[in-house]
């Protein structure tokens, strides 16, 4: 079977490869497979003459290293991903954030790792189009995630509107009408 | 008060399905314990020492009378009889079932009430101070902004899994009651020269393992930028923060290690992107949250004297000096109801006292009541009229324990009895000492002093900032307390020092009694004891502490190396 990942709101196969160093290799000297491969920024970084001459060619990052080392860079790539080593880490959101809102990127930015159901809303929120749920887990329930909630207060990616600007809130009445003072 | 809208209803409506999806996807084993739990923390759930408690939000610690009484609906259906009221000014209830959890959120729900980020690595319920709204010295109320940032940190996307809890408390007056130097963020109320309304904002505070008091990052900051500047810190926070060490993963000490200077700059920096975008607060949504938050519509009464027609009632007079407290309306005081009874762990109330505090504010207050982080509950707008009345009334249920400010008003966190993180038990150590000096008329000389217990180093009993602090330790598995002074709250913040080697739980009360002495022995007229230590220094306390042995079968003061 084909891998498979959520993109937008569908389950759709996938033929990109993610290339993850295993001990012992090193990021300057690595073989790169052909076809679709989404590379670690420090591969891109070591071999980036290269990788830039492919057709496609994807990178990731790992949550602790900063998008802003793909600036002027990021339309060179298809796809970016984000890595989440752990689901409790947090970082990738801030990420996520900053290639869509500091950076401009409007390619595909697709979540990797330890990427479950729970996490999917605020990751649709932050800026991810593209999910690879962990293989253990079914993607048909990893779906559910994206649809969580109807509303949501603040501003993110996907809505640079915060709902008092969205939509007219009214303050309740009160019993007696000495409103409008105390500002 | 702040009321629901159709959207606040949704969002709640919403929650309570998705955690009760992530409930039955746990009992069904689908969720493993170590994915759920992140889920159910944020959701204020926590596994502790003999079942789970269940912490629910109070934003800024105000609360509806109906809201009271859901608590004692709650307390009596789920769990056994009582809540606890907590420093963060949420409510807990310790005997909780996993399965009645979703039910006990819409419960919840029906009085516009939630669990949401009451615990877990998120922005947790912001606090204020508990005379907000009614203080004489206020700048201006400060609730509808910190109801700003309610709605603004509920489930934001990017700050959901920060490397730490993430504690923000804001204060509107000249003093400081919501000890906003000890939080994450601490926002105070400021005008400019212009008139303008701000925040003065102080960032890096916070109490743990390094008790470290926040650094003001930004004099003047305009009340429309409160979000997107908040959201420039967070940012910056999420990125740096550490995350290898729970206990180095405060924002306080990324703070320290790049410099109070160093974070501002990187903030400023963010924030330039950020200001002026759409999370720009509009004047419209300032005037709507604002609009939930007006003055009561208070008689036009003259100040009187409450004790007039009371002269020789004692008990009354004790009550009115330390649990009445001004107002910014003649005619009108704010009332503490004292849960700091003698023989109650401080901050717990039976449903039945929770259904008569709700029946007392109706009555007396507004419909409204506020939880204090001292752990105690606030009628704010009661007639001095009928002040006799109501104390006449609180004393039948034990809600008038002339002792706010008092040596036996102690914030005690839940400690070794309850929480699944403390070393050493902290309730029975505040029941002893209470015991010990239940004795009026010696509280009442001692006058002003806080004495603050925690059970472990998280510092929940906020003990670093205790005049007293007391703190629990674990040494080869028995349980010892560790003694510091001089620490304070308030504008003139400060962290207590460690007299020396820590006591068993026996020798507590009579190590408070010798400080209490040298306290007696060396103050000034009108001298609180706060200030005589910040004037003598430890020595002299030390040295009376430590002068003879605390008599206990086998064991001698400060015999141990913890100091």
């Amino acid at each position: 079977m084909p891998n498979q990942i959520i993109k937008g709101q569908e389950i759709v196969n996938d033929d990109w490869t993610v290339l993850r160093l295993e001990e012992g290799q090193e990021p300057a000297t690595v073989e790169i497979a052909a076809g679709k491969v989404i590379v670690p920024l420090t591969v891109w970084q070591a071999q980036k003459e290269a990788l830039a001459a492919r057709a496609e060619i994807g990178v990731w990052l790992q949550s602790d290293e900063r998008p802003e080392e793909l600036k002027g860079e990021l339309d060179k790539f298809s796809v970016v991903a984000v890595n989440f080593p752990k689901f409790t880490d947090g970082r990738g959101y801030s990420i996520a954030y900053n290639l869509r809102m500091r950076l401009g990127y409007t390619g595909e930015l697709r979540a990797i790792g330890d990427v479950l159901r729970d996490q999917l809303f605020q990751m649709k929120r932050t800026g991810f189009d593209a999910y690879a749920p962990r293989p253990d887990r079914s993607i048909e329930d990893a779906l559910k995630g994206l649809t969580v909630f109807s509303e949501t207060y603040q501003a993110s990616v996907d809505d640079k509107l915060p709902l008092f600007r969205r939509h007219a809130r009214t303050a309740g009445a009160r019993e007696h009408n000495d409103v409008g003072a105390g500002i | 008060m702040y009321q629901y809208d159709q959207y606040d209803h949704l969002i709640v409506r919403e929650r309570i399905a998705q955690y009760r999806d992530q409930v039955q996807r746990r009992l069904s084993g689908e969720l493993t314990e170590e994915e759920f739990l992140p889920l159910r923390l944020q959701n204020g759930l926590y596994m502790q020492r003999h079942a789970y408690m269940l912490r629910i939000a109070v934003p800024y610690g105000l609360l509806s009378s109906a809201q009271m009484r859901m608590f004692a609906h709650i307390a009596r259906k789920y769990d056994r009889g009582y809540g606890h009221f907590t420093t963060r000014q949420n409510i807990q209830f310790n005997w909780i079932e996993l399965e009645q959890t979703p039910d006990i959120l819409a419960d919840l729900a029906s009085v516009e009430m939630h669990a949401i980020q009451t615990s877990g690595n998120c922005i947790r319920n912001v606090t204020s101070d508990e005379f907000a709204g009614v203080a004489a010295d206020e700048i201006i109320d400060p609730r509808p902004y910190a109801e700003v940032l309610r709605q603004w940190s509920t489930f934001h996307p990017e700050f959901i899994a920060l490397p730490r809890k993430f504690k923000v408390a804001i204060n509107g007056a000249l003093e400081d009651r919501a000890a906003i130097a000890i939080h994450d963020i601490g926002l105070t109320v400021v005008k400019n020269d212009a008139g303008e309304i701000g925040f003065k904002v102080m960032v890096g505070g916070g109490m743990g393992r390094t008790p470290i008091i926040g650094t003001t990052i930004r004099e003047f900051l305009p009340r429309e930028h409160l979000l997107t500047y908040t959201e420039a810190i967070m940012r910056v926070y999420n990125q740096y923060g550490r995350r290898d060490n729970k206990y180095k993963a405060r924002i306080k000490i990324l703070l320290k290690a790049i410099g109070a200077e160093e974070f501002a700059r990187q903030v400023e920096e963010e924030w330039a992107d950020l200001k002026g975008t759409e999370e720009t607060l509009t004047l419209e949504e300032m005037e709507r949250v604002i609009a939930y938050f007006q003055p009561h519509p208070y008689e036009q009464l003259e100040a009187i004297d409450p004790r007039a027609g009371h002269e020789d009632n004692k008990a009354f007079a004790n009550w009115l000096s330390r649990n009445v407290k001004p107002h910014k309306q003649a005619g009108y005081a704010a009332v503490i109801l004292s849960l700091k009874k003698t023989g109650v762990p401080p901050g717990d109330a039976t449903a039945e006292q929770m259904d008569f505090m709700a029946e007392l504010a109706d009555r007396y207050s507004f419909g409204e009541l506020r939880v204090t982080h001292e752990q105690n509950i606030v009628l704010a707008d009661v007639k001095q009229s009928q002040l006799f009345d109501l104390w006449k009334e609180i004393k039948a249920h034990g809600l008038a324990t002339p002792n706010i400010g008092l040596l036996t008003d102690i914030i005690c966190c839940p400690g070794g009895d309850f929480c699944s993180l403390a070393n050493a038990k902290s309730i029975p150590i505040s029941a002893a000492i209470a015991e010990r000096f239940d004795h009026l008329d010696f509280l009442h000389d001692i006058g002003d002093i806080e004495l603050n217990i925690s059970g472990c180093i998280n510092a929940c009993g906020h003990h670093h900032v205790g005049n007293i602090g007391v703190l629990g330790v674990d040494k080869d598995g028995s349980e010892w307390y560790q003694v510091s002074i001089g620490g304070a709250q308030g504008n003139a913040t400060a962290i207590g020092k460690i007299i020396g080697p820590s006591f068993s739980a026996h020798q507590m009360p009579e190590v408070i009694d010798r400080l209490l002495q040298v306290y007696l022995r060396e103050r000034t007229p009108d001298e609180k004891f706060v200030d005589t230590v910040q004037r003598l220094g430890i020595a002299p306390f030390k040295e009376h502490v430590y002068a003879t042995p605390i008599n206990e079968p086998g064991r001698l003061v400060g015999e141990d190396e913890y100091a």
